[in-house]
C-alpha cells in the first residue's frame, strides 16, 4: 500500500460522497472551486515550508517522486515534487478540503448551526456583490 | 531551522494567522457556529488521523525530531498532526464562508425554498 495508491483511492471516494452519498454536490459549485483555488495557494506555501526543510520526510518507494527519508534535498518542481512536496500531498489535501466542506455544508443543511449566516463583509472586495444570497447553482 | 522543535507548530500558527482575520473582515461567524464546526472537524480528525497513524507505522512519512515537539497523542499521533487536522479545516471553512459572504454564491445549505413557499406553520424558526 503506497501513499500514491491511498491517494488514488481516497479522491474518488470523497467525490462519490459529495456527488452521490451526501449529495452536497460542491464539485458543481463555483463557491467550492473559488475557495479551493485560494486554499491551494496556501497549501502549496505551507506544504513547502514543511517538506522543503525536511520537517516532514517521505520514503521514496511509496511516492512517485524522490524520497527524503534522511532529510535529503528535494527538487522544488519536478521529479514528482511540487513546491518540494510530494505530488500525493496535493491529492491528500484535495480530499481533505473537499470532505471538510462537504461535511460543513451537510451539517448546515441538516439544520445544525445554519444560522447565523456569514456576511455582510466588513471588507468590500467585490463590487458586484448582491445583498441577498443569489441561490444560483454555479 | 526557525522555531527549532516548534518549527511545525510555527507553520500551523502562521496558517491560523493567515485565515483568522477572515472571521472579522468577512463576518464569517464560523467560531460562533462551533457545534457545526465540531461535527465537521471530528470526522476529519478521525479519518485523516487514522490515515496518518497508518502512514507513520508503514513508514510512508516521518518527522524530523529536531523540528517537532515529540509529543504524541492517542495511539502515537504527533501533536502537530492532530493540530493540523483541526487547524486546516478551520482555515478552509473560514475561506469558504468569506468567499460566500463576499459573493453571495449558494452552497446548498440555505433554507429549503419549498418549505418557505408552502408557509408551513408547523415549521419553527431555525433555533439559535
Amino acid at each position: 500500500m503506497s501513499y500514491t495508491l491511498l491517494v488514488v483511492l481516497a479522491i474518488p471516494l470523497v467525490v462519490v460522497v459529495d456527488l452521490f452519498v451526501l449529495r452536497t454536490r460542491l464539485l458543481t459549485r463555483r463557491l467550492f472551486w473559488v475557495t479551493y483555488a485560494i486554499v491551494v495557494v496556501f497549501q502549496l506555501a505551507s506544504n513547502a515550508a514543511l517538506t522543503g526543510p525536511g520537517i516532514v520526510r517521505y520514503r521514496g518507494d511509496v511516492i512517485v517522486g524522490t524520497g527524503s527519508w534522511e532529510g535529503e534535498e528535494v527538487p522544488f518542481l519536478g521529479g514528482g515534487r511540487v513546491f518540494f512536496a510530494p505530488i500525493e500531498d496535493l491529492g491528500f489535501g484535495f480530499a481533505m478540503v473537499l470532505l471538510t466542506l462537504v461535511l460543513w455544508v451537510a451539517w448546515g443543511r441538516a439544520g445544525v448551526d445554519r444560522e447565523p449566516r456569514s456576511g455582510p463583509p466588513r471588507l468590500r472586495l467585490n463590487a458586484r456583490r448582491r445583498e441577498q444570497p443569489s441561490g444560483e447553482r454555479d | 531551522m526557525p522555531g527549532g522543535q516548534g518549527a511545525y507548530l510555527l507553520v500551523l500558527g502562521l496558517c491560523l494567522l493567515g485565515a483568522g482575520w477572515l472571521e472579522y473582515a468577512f463576518r464569517t461567524r464560523v467560531l460562533r457556529r462551533w457545534r457545526r464546526l465540531l461535527l465537521t472537524i471530528g470526522p476529519i480528525v478521525a479519518i485523516f488521523g487514522a490515515w496518518d497513524l497508518y502512514a507513520i507505522a508503514a513508514d510512508h512519512w516521518r518527522f524530523d525530531p529536531l523540528s517537532v515537539t515529540g509529543i504524541t497523542v492517542g495511539a502515537g499521533l504527533p501533536l502537530e498532526e492532530l493540530l493540523f487536522f483541526i487547524i486546516v479545516p478551520i482555515c478552509v471553512i473560514l475561506a469558504f464562508e468569506a468567499v460566500r459572504a463576499d459573493n453571495g454564491w449558494a452552497a446548498g445549505d440555505e433554507a429549503e425554498p419549498a418549505a418557505l413557499a408552502a408557509g408551513d406553520e408547523t415549521e419553527s424558526e431555525n433555533p439559535g
